[in-house]
C-alpha cells in the first residue's frame, strides 16, 4: 500500500479577521516535502498574512496551520529551528556588521560551526568583501542578499520568501534565483515563495496558488494555468484573475 | 485521544546570543556609551549641590547627610534599571528586527533575561562611575551602606524589571506608538514612592498607594539607615514580597499582550 508522505506545510479553511477586514477567508492547501510553490495575489490578497500564520506570527481566527506537522503557532517552537524566512517587512540592526548579525542569528539557531557557514553562505552570495560593513551602510540588493544568507543560516527545511528579489538588478536578482534552485536541490526543502515576479515564479515553481480577497482563486502548475487561461505567460494568467476575466476550463480539457 | 504535551525550554546559549547583539550594539555607538552616564552625573552634581545648600541651612539636613544623593543614586538604579531593559527592547523595533526574532528559536523567557542582563549592563556602565564622582565631589560613599545596599539595588532592580516586562508588552501589541510610556512610565513612581521625602508627608488615602508599591519601601529604609542608623530588614522583606507579585504580574500581562499581539498580527509591523 502507498503511504503518501506528509506534508511540510498543511492549511486546512484558514481565516483571518481584523476589526474591519477579512484578510484570509477559507483556504486550503498543501505543500509536499521538497517542492517549490509561489504564492500569487494583488497588494491585500493574503499573502503576506498567509505567510504570517505559517510562521506563527499571527494567529489564524479559524482554521489550522501545521508545518512539518507542528500546529502553528501552539507548537511553534517544536519547528522553528528547522524553519526560516525572508521578508521585506523585517530588517537586520543597521549598525551591525554583517558578520556580527549573521553570528548573533548563527547563535540563536545554534548552527554548528558559525565561523564556517557564515564565510559559505557569504562566499554563495557574493558578501565576503561586505562582511565587515554595517548592515545599514549596505544597498537595497546587498542587503536583500543578507536577509537572504540569514534565512539560510540553519540550512532550513521550510524556507518562506516573501518578494525575495524585489529590490535586485536583474543580474543579481537572476544570480539568487539560481541559488535557490541550487539550496533545494541540495537540501530537498519545502520553499514557499510569494512575488510579483511572474518571470521568478514560472522559473522557480512547480505549483502556484493565487490569491485574491482572501480567497485561494487557483491552484495549479504553472503549465496547466496557462492552459487553463489561453495564455502564454502566468503574467497574463495573473491579470486575468486580478481583473476577474472568466478562465477557460474547456481549454484544460 | 489527543495528548498536549507541555514542556519549558530555555537556552542560555540564545540569552548568550541576545547579550551578544546588544553589546555589539552598545560598543559601536559612542553617543549611546556617554548617553547612560551623562544623565546620572548631571542628577547627582544638582541633588548634591542642592544637599549641600540645605544641610548648611537645617539642623535636620544636616544630620541626614546624603540623603538627597543618596536617594537620587537610587532612583537612577531604578528609572535606569528600566531604561536600559526597554532601550534594549526597543532597540529590535527601530531596526524592524522583531519578526527576526519572533520567527527566530528564541523564546520569549530568553528574550527577557537577555534584556534583563542587558539593563544591569547598561546599569552598570552608567552608575558605577557616578558613585565614585559622588564620593569625589560630596565625599557620599554608597558602597559604604554594604549589605543594605545589595537589598535596596535587588529590590529596585526586581521592580524596574516588571515595569520593563509590561512596558514591551504594551509595545508588542501596540507597536511604537506606546514608546512614550517606556521613557515616562517610571516618572508616576516618582512622588508615590516618595524618593526625597518620607511617606507621612503624602495624605493618608495616598499613603495606601505609596504602601503598595515597593520601592517605596526602599526609600523609606534609606532614609531609616542614613537619618537613623538603623537598617530596616522587615521593610526589605516586605518589598521583596511586592516585588514578586509585581513581578509575576508583569509577566502574565507580557504574555497576554504577546498572545493579542499574534491576534492582532502587529509583530509584522512594529509601527503603529
Amino acid at each position: 500500500m502507498d503511504v503518501k508522505p506528509a506534508p511540510a506545510i498543511a492549511v486546512d479553511n484558514l481565516v483571518k479577521r481584523y476589526k474591519t477586514a477579512t484578510a484570509v477567508d477559507g483556504i486550503s492547501f498543501q505543500l509536499a516535502a521538497g517542492t517549490v510553490t509561489g504564492l500569487l495575489g494583488g497588494n491585500g490578497a493574503g499573502k503576506t498574512t498567509t505567510i504570517a500564520m505559517i510562521m506563527g506570527l499571527v494567529t489564524p481566527t479559524a482554521g489550522t496551520v501545521a508545518v512539518l506537522g507542528a500546529h502553528m503557532p501552539r507548537q511553534r517552537y517544536r519547528v522553528l529551528h528547522r524553519m526560516n524566512f525572508e521578508s521585506p517587512y523585517v530588517d537586520m540592526p543597521m549598525r551591525l556588521t554583517v558578520r556580527q548579525n549573521l553570528s548573533v542569528f548563527a547563535q540563536l539557531y545554534a548552527v554548528p560551526d558559525e565561523a564556517g557557514r557564515i564565510a559559505s553562505l557569504a562566499a554563495d552570495l557574493d558578501l565576503t568583501e561586505f562582511l565587515d560593513r554595517p548592515a545599514g551602510k549596505l544597498s537595497a540588493g546587498q542587503k536583500t542578499r543578507v536577509s537572504l544568507a540569514k534565512s539560510l543560516l540553519n540550512k532550513p527545511d521550510v524556507l518562506l520568501l516573501d518578494e525575495p528579489t524585489a529590490s535586485l538588478d536583474p543580474d543579481t536578482a537572476d544570480w539568487v534565483r539560481t541559488h535557490l534552485e541550487r539550496y533545494r536541490a541540495e537540501t530537498g526543502a519545502t520553499i514557499l515563495l510569494a512575488s510579483h515576479n511572474m518571470n521568478e515564479v514560472e522559473r522557480l515553481c512547480e505549483r502556484v496558488i493565487i490569491m485574491k480577497k482572501g480567497r485561494v482563486e487557483d491552484d495549479d502548475t504553472p503549465a496547466r494555468l496557462l492552459a487553463r487561461y489561453s495564455r502564454e505567460t502566468l503574467e497574463d494568467v495573473f491579470l486575468d484573475v486580478a481583473r476577474g476575466r472568466d478562465r477557460q476550463d474547456e481549454v484544460a480539457g | 485521544m489527543i495528548r498536549t504535551t507541555v514542556h519549558f525550554e530555555f537556552s542560555l546559549n540564545r540569552v548568550a546570543a541576545m547579550v551578544r547583539r546588544y553589546w555589539y550594539l552598545l560598543i559601536s555607538s559612542w553617543p549611546r556609551l556617554l548617553d547612560l552616564i551623562y544623565w546620572p552625573t548631571v542628577q547627582m552634581l544638582m541633588w548634591g549641590f542642592l544637599q549641600t545648600y540645605v544641610s548648611s541651612n537645617s539642623g535636620y539636613f544636616a544630620n541626614a547627610a546624603g540623603v538627597f544623593i543618596g536617594a537620587v543614586l537610587l532612583w537612577d538604579i531604578l528609572f535606569r534599571g528600566q531604561l536600559g531593559f526597554s532601550i534594549s527592547f526597543l532597540e529590535e523595533m527601530w531596526a524592524r528586527n522583531l519578526g527576526n526574532l519572533m520567527m527566530s528559536p528564541l523564546r520569549p523567557a530568553e528574550f527577557i533575561s537577555a534584556l534583563m542582563v542587558m539593563s544591569i549592563v547598561r546599569l552598570s556602565i552608567g552608575m558605577i562611575p557616578v558613585t565614585f564622582l559622588a564620593i569625589a565631589f560630596f565625599g557620599f560613599n554608597l558602597w559604604s551602606m554594604g549589605l543594605a545596599l545589595v537589598a535596596f539595588f535587588v529590590n529596585l532592580i526586581l521592580t524596574s524589571w516588571a515595569i520593563g516586562i509590561f512596558v514591551a508588552g504594551l509595545l508588542l501589541r501596540n507597536g511604537l506608538g506606546a514608546e512614550s510610556m517606556a521613557w515616562t512610565i517610571m516618572f508616576l513612581f516618582l512622588p508615590l514612592t516618595c524618593v526625597y521625602y518620607p511617606v507621612a508627608v503624602l495624605p493618608h488615602w495616598l499613603q495606601y498607594v505609596a504602601w503598595s508599591l515597593p520601592p517605596t519601601y526602599v526609600f523609606e529604609g534609606m532614609r531609616a539607615l542614613l537619618i537613623d542608623r538603623v537598617f530596616r530588614a522587615d521593610l526589605m522583606l516586605e518589598a521583596l514580597a511586592f516585588n514578586v507579585v509585581l513581578f509575576a504580574a508583569a509577566v502574565f500581562a507580557f504574555l497576554k499582550l504577546l498572545a493579542s499581539a499574534r491576534t492582532q498580527g502587529t509583530l509584522l509591523q512594529g509601527a503603529d
